[in-house]
């Protein structure tokens, strides 16, 4: 790297790799003793008063008209975070929700997601030994310097349940000590309710607004109190969503809509195979055309495609001008990729390969050196798209000075600044990020291959805003998709009938590892464990003895990324299918049979049982109908479903689910409800139908016809039930729904009609 | 140059008559509530009203609008008062995501407008929509609610 090329290494990048080197090095021993939760409340620069508005920390903004504006680190892509969060705030704060409003917060290390990154070790969560607890205190450390704002991992609530409860209460410290200023009586005199400060024995009482600019002045309590459980009164209500009437009025922003002056538009075609590059293309006279401002080519970099780009007044000119321009690639390496030989590939991987171990108990190869009997099954699941309906899309401007601004639906902003920065090539400070609602993010909106492409197109027309929007067929054929994984599993039975020991290999490529290489090159490496390969195989939660979890990771030419519930989205179908397996082997009921494997572990059989009485579990069920049953813990939460299927002419339909979820605490029911419902759907249209292939690689499907989705008219009645365990098992709700659902319908179709199915899609 | 009305104001646009309405009304007219989902009509994410009747704006060409009366979401309630099916939407929580909701109300609208008491398999057959975070149990309730029949019946 020569030194012009080095100096661009800006400061917020050099931030990053320091931290990802605490991440991967251990050397954040130490660091947290400077980090301490109230760390997490200080208000950064990059924060900013409007007139009348007064800054109480890092989250509170409180106007003189009374209105308390929230700042959300998160991004709103239907998950519900701009209600939840302020939820945290206002009830701490004992504010009106009435008043509560939610903002998009600037982007700024205290607002970093540090709870991302604990839970990115592979340890199974019912190990709190002292490595493991240690390991995760390092990361959650490492995460809070690394400062990185991200949506993922259904984090959001957990992450913020604590700085932002304590923002509410500092802030509304600070309001009763100015109001005991104001009326000279003792602050313990005073009662805050509805954004009122009262002094009951003088009848007097003032309100937030009046107070705000006296109560931001005062210096920040050193601690306050948070409320216990039991004296919430707006956490674990069904608030309505705060987003809810923008998005019935056509008055919610979506990065597609961003309409800067001067916007131009960008089409662009990508090569067709990953990781070739563009051989010719013949602009001919469409340069030429009415509206047609540039033509671009476009290398093909870390983190994008190859391609070239039409940028004209409106985008069906860029369309159409960019269908006008013959184009020429070369395929390169992975120009014969074929995923039916890669799944041959990987069975034959199953065979050989012994992999890396992620979780081993007692002995099972002696297991099953005594086994009376073995059973053994393949399972398999293909790539899957994220197809957020929102398709990709980036609005950048890059001045001349080369400060520049983005809006785009994000789950990263701090990566969508920094990528921009690189590119016109400044100071990460210097390139503002407006994070509007995203139309879906699934995963897909961490990815920066559009931010990228949107600035190289900036960069040449400086001073000019593109929207740079892709086609569903880009969006289709150019995803970071859900891995393509097989898995093998085996079930050691003894003499006495009885499961004496269980081995699972699974083969993948890593997405963790993928994402670095497309983000720090230098800092990818095969040696660190990805834990999302093997999680829902390693950290089954059944007293399964004799135990051996392994791995095979591998590398291909499709790049692969996060997908709601990432590994747990095909391993619950490899495990949760073959435990029923087992199950029946045994002659006992898949039910009972979970059941009784999970003694020891009461938050999980409540769930599963739960699920299976409301569900009438071994009830009666007509000709052609089955039930399955299926248990899954994925990010701190637990799941069980019950589904009913019928099937007909060789077609299943699902009729009913039944859910039930144990996240702790639900702050917003009726969130919870929602998150799970969409889970189980997302869940629905992937095991009916995802699957994404690649023959001559190309990815042979381009847009919904193809690539299919459960419909209103395909929806099952859905029941999703609450269980709570306590604030101690607080978990996340985004993803959790989705992985049982895929084992949960499979093993009703065994019900059904005696036919076990080990593959997704499934087809019976 | 073609001549519509949008939410009840004349246009005269000067675009192509091959361009979508989809992109005249979101580029040239500034309403951005009518969403790009696939392009092709399979998705119902640019659904509008063309006199009336649900319109996938994603492939209908401008020269076909030509003194149509288009209506948007921006255009759905009167005045300060939203539509029925919007208060519904409110009432049941129904959005999420919220991308593809401009188009799954309008196609309500429709379906309300000459089926004002749908059961759940005209519901079915016409509300064909794609909704990626899956709001179609309480589509199907809000639909219920504002035709007037028992939403949590099963």
């Amino acid at each position: 790297m020569n030194t012009v090329k080095q100096a661009r290494i800006d400061r917020g990048r050099r931030r990053f790799l320091i931290a990802s080197g605490i991440v991967g090095g251990g050397l954040a021993v130490g660091a947290w003793w400077f980090y301490r939760e109230r760390d997490r409340l200080g208000a950064p620069p990059a924060l900013v008063a409007a007139d009348g508005e007064r800054i109480f920390n890092a989250w509170i903004k409180i106007g003189d008209d009374g209105r308390i504006l929230v700042q959300v680190p998160r991004q709103e892509m239907g998950q519900g975070v701009s209600t939840a969060l302020p939820m945290l705030v206002a009830e701490e704060l004992d504010a009106d929700f009435a008043d509560v409003h939610y903002e998009q917060a600037p982007i700024a290390p205290v607002y970093g997601n540090a709870t991302m990154l604990a839970d990115g070790v592979p340890f199974r969560p019912d190990d709190h030994g002292w490595v493991a607890e240690l390991v995760r205190h390092t990361q959650f450390k490492a995460g809070q310097l690394l400062g990185l704002q991200a949506t993922g991992g259904s984090t959001s609530v957990r992450d913020a349940f604590e700085p932002m409860r304590r923002a509410g209460a500092t802030a509304r410290a600070m309001l009763v000590t100015a109001a005991a200023r104001r009326l000279g009586v003792a602050e313990s005199e005073l009662e805050v309710a509805a954004s009122r400060v009262t002094h009951a024995p003088s009848r007097r009482s003032l309100s937030f607004a009046e107070l705000a600019a006296e109560a931001a002045a005062l210096p920040m309590p050193d601690d306050v109190a948070l409320k216990p459980r039991e004296r919430f009164t707006l956490l674990g209500t069904p608030r309505p969503r705060l987003d809810v009437p923008a998005k019935v009025d056509g008055s919610a922003h979506y990065g597609i809509d961003a309409r800067p002056p001067g916007l131009v538009y960008a089409a662009i075609a990508q090569c067709p195979v990953f990781g070739g590059t563009v051989k010719h293309y013949e602009g001919g006279d469409v340069a030429e055309w009415p509206g047609v401002r540039a033509i671009v080519e476009l290398p093909a970099t870390r983190t994008s495609a190859a391609a070239v780009a039409v940028v004209a007044d409106h985008y069906w000119q860029a369309k159409k001008a960019l269908e006008a321009i013959p184009i020429e690639w070369h395929g390169g390496a992975h120009a014969a990729h074929d995923t039916g030989e890669q799944k041959a590939r990987y069975a034959a991987l199953l065979d050989d390969d012994p992999g890396r171990v992620y979780d081993a108990a007692g002995d099972s190869a002696a297991a099953f050196a005594a086994a009376a009997r073995t059973l053994e099954a393949d399972y398999h699941a293909p790539y899957l798209a994220h197809a957020t309906m929102e398709p990709m899309n980036c609005t950048t401007l890059i001045r001349a000075d080369g400060s520049g601004e983005v809006w785009v639906g994000n789950q990263a902003p701090t990566l969508v600044r920094w990528i921009t920065a690189e590119v016109a090539g400044v100071d990460s400070e210097r390139v503002t990020v407006h994070t509007p609602y995203l139309g879906g993010g699934f995963g897909r909106r961490g990815e920066m291959d559009v931010v990228m492409q949107a600035a190289l197109i900036a960069e040449r027309l400086r001073d000019t805003p593109i929207q740079l929007v892709w086609s569903r067929e880009e969006d289709m054929r150019h995803d970071l998709y859900r891995p393509m994984a097989s898995a093998r599993l085996r079930a050691a039975i003894d003499a006495d009938g009885a499961l004496a020991g269980v081995e699972i290999k699974s083969v993948g490529q890593s997405a963790v590892t993928e994402l670095t290489r497309r983000l720090l090159p230098a800092m990818a490496s095969d040696l660190m464990k990805d834990k999302t390969m093997s999680e829902g195989l390693f950290d089954l939660p059944y007293a399964f003895a004799n135990r051996t979890v392994s791995h095979v990771r591998t590398h291909e030419a499709v790049p692969v990324g996060f997908w709601r519930s990432v590994g747990h989205s095909m391993n619950a179908f490899f495990a949760e299918g073959f435990v029923d397996e087992i199950a029946h082997t045994l002659g006992q009921d898949p039910f009972e049979f979970r059941r009784a494997a999970l003694g020891h572990a009461p938050r999980h059989r409540r769930v599963l049982e739960v699920a299976a009485e409301r569900a009438g579990w071994g009830g009666p069920l007509d000709g052609g109908r089955g039930r399955g049953i299926a248990l899954a813990e994925s990010f701190h939460a637990v799941v069980a479903q019950v589904a009913e299927v019928r099937v007909a002419d060789e077609a299943i339909t699902v009729e009913r689910v039944v859910c039930a979820i144990d996240c702790g605490f639900a702050l917003n029911p009726d969130i919870v409800r929602a998150q799970v419902e969409s889970a189980i759907i997302f869940g629905l249209s992937a095991a009916l139908h995802g699957e994404i292939s690649v023959r001559n690689g190309r990815v042979e499907q381009g847009n919904f016809p193809d690539y299919r989705m459960v419909g209103l008219a395909s929806t099952p009645r859905i029941e999703v039930h609450i269980v709570e365990s306590g604030l101690e098992h607080l978990g996340g709700v985004g993803e959790p729904g989705t992985p049982p659902l895929a084992p949960a319908v499979a093993n009703a179709v065994f019900a059904a009609c005696g036919k076990r199915l080990r593959e997704l899609p499934l087809r019976v | 140059m073609t001549t519509l009305t949008v939410n009840g104001q004349q246009h005269d646009v000067e675009a192509d008559g091959d361009t979508p309405l989809l992109w005249v009304l979101r580029d040239h007219l500034g309403l951005t509530g009518t969403k790009f989902g696939c392009g092709i009509a399979a998705c119902g994410a640019c659904t509008v009203l063309v006199d009336g009747a649900a319109t996938r704006s994603c492939v209908l060409p401008l020269a076909a609008c030509a003194g149509k009366s288009v209506t948007t979401i921006e255009g759905l309630a009167d005045g300060g008062e939203l539509h029925p099916v919007q208060q519904a939407w409110i009432e049941h929580q129904v959005p999420q995501c919220g991308y593809c909701q401009s188009g799954m109300i309008l196609a309500t609208v429709a379906l309300l407008a000459d089926t004002p008491r749908p059961s759940e398999a005209e519901i079915g057959a016409r509300i064909t929509n794609i909704c990626r975070c899956g709001t179609y149990p309480r589509v199907l309730r809000a639909i219920r609610a504002v035709s007037g029949v028992d939403p949590t019946a099963a």
